[in-house]
């Protein structure tokens, strides 16, 4: 991206796929699916001390529709497991997920019949943030190693899945 | 309250066909009793005076196939009078094969979702509940998993849904370095 003065005024040169990843990256809409104790560690993320706002994710919406980050944060049972692929059918592109704590990543210390073993078998998860559950910190390095996911995203990408069906 | 060995007298006496045992583990008093004479035992227990059980703590129930006892399981009813703070356990046996015994919802409205959850989770039949449904699993689940010889990590049932794929977007190599 180059910004520079001219004599008439401001001018900016980039590309388009910069630009759009620029904006996407950093104002992340987040739909926190928060169904045990990392639920807890995630709302002191969005609280002032941590303060997700300063990573443009502050905007929590509840409804997938108005939402592109979707945040599973807990276990996640057989009977909420359809309910939860719902909801990431319900988002429209684009759209990412992370996969928060042990349990959501790989079913944690729950190893019974009741407890998914990780969400990613069933759901195209960006990135996972380890820990039971991770402090603060971890959320926060997870939601920028997703901005650098985003960043290297193309819209080739999206004009190729169009044309392709 | 009457002292174990009346209490068991009293309730050979009055359930000939249903009591089993009384017994007594640290001044916990507990009657044993088959299934299907549950519903007159707690009856009783509720509204004579001398007993006036008025409150249903907890309905649970045990699966006794390791441990072996006087059927494969046991309803337990956890009583409470709360006028003169004295508790007591009943224990109702039921076998395999026919693992039916009475609602007691007509004693206590608390029974519903309690009874539910036995069902649920040991599928022992609870006759005259009205709603005998799931409530903690999912209502296709096939299996009643607290019993002994489900396996712990379930039959498949936590595998076995639709895998989403990534529809556009975003697709960057797998090994690539963020750092
Ligand atoms: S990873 Fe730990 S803190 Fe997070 S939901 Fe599981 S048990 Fe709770």
């Amino acid at each position: 991206m180059g910004v520079g003065p001219t004599g008439k005024g401001d001018w900016l040169t980039t590309r388009v796929d910069q630009l759009v990843n620029w904006a996407r990256k950093n104002s992340l809409w987040p739909m926190p699916f928060g169904t045990a104790c990392c639920g807890i560690e995630l709302m002191s993320v969005l609280a002032s001390r941590h303060d997700i706002a300063r990573f443009g994710a502050e905007a929590i919406r509840f409804s997938p529709r108005q939402s592109d980050l979707l945040l599973v944060a807990g276990r996640i049972s057989i009977k909420m497991m359809p309910v939860l692929t719902r909801i990431y059918e319900q988002m429209p592109e684009p759209k990412w997920i992370i996969s928060m704590g042990a349990c959501a990543s790989s079913g944690g210390v729950f190893d019974t019949y009741s407890v998914i073993q990780g969400i990613d078998q069933f759901l195209p998860v960006d990135v996972y943030i380890p820990g039971c559950p991770p402090r603060p910190e971890a959320i926060l390095d997870g939601l920028i190693k997703l901005q650098k996911v985003i960043e290297r995203d193309s819209l080739r990408h999206y004009q190729s899945a169009e044309t392709a069906t | 309250m009457l002292p174990k060995r009346e209490l068991a007298d009293f309730f050979r006496n009055k359930f000939p066909d249903s009591f089993l045992e009384v017994t007594d583990f640290r001044g916990m008093l507990t009657i044993h009793i088959r299934g299907r004479g549950v519903l007159e035992v707690l009856r009783t227990l509720k509204t004579d005076p001398r007993f006036a059980f008025n409150f249903l703590c907890d309905i649970t129930a045990v699966d006794h196939l390791v441990q072996g006892g006087h059927a494969r399981f046991s309803v337990v009813y956890h009583l409470l009078n709360q006028h003169g703070a004295r508790r007591i356990v009943v224990h109702a046996w039921v076998d395999e094969e026919n693992p039916k015994l009475d609602s007691v919802y007509s004693l206590w409205k608390t029974a519903d979702w309690q009874e539910r959850e036995v069902f649920d989770l040991y599928g022992l039949l609870f006759q005259g509940h009205p709603n005998l449904r799931r409530i903690l699993n999912p209502d296709d689940f096939k299996f009643y998993p607290l019993r002994k010889d489900y396996p712990l990590q379930g039959r498949g049932e936590r595998s076995d849904f639709p895998v989403v794929e990534r529809s556009i977007g975003s697709k960057w190599p797998a090994t690539q370095d963020f750092e």
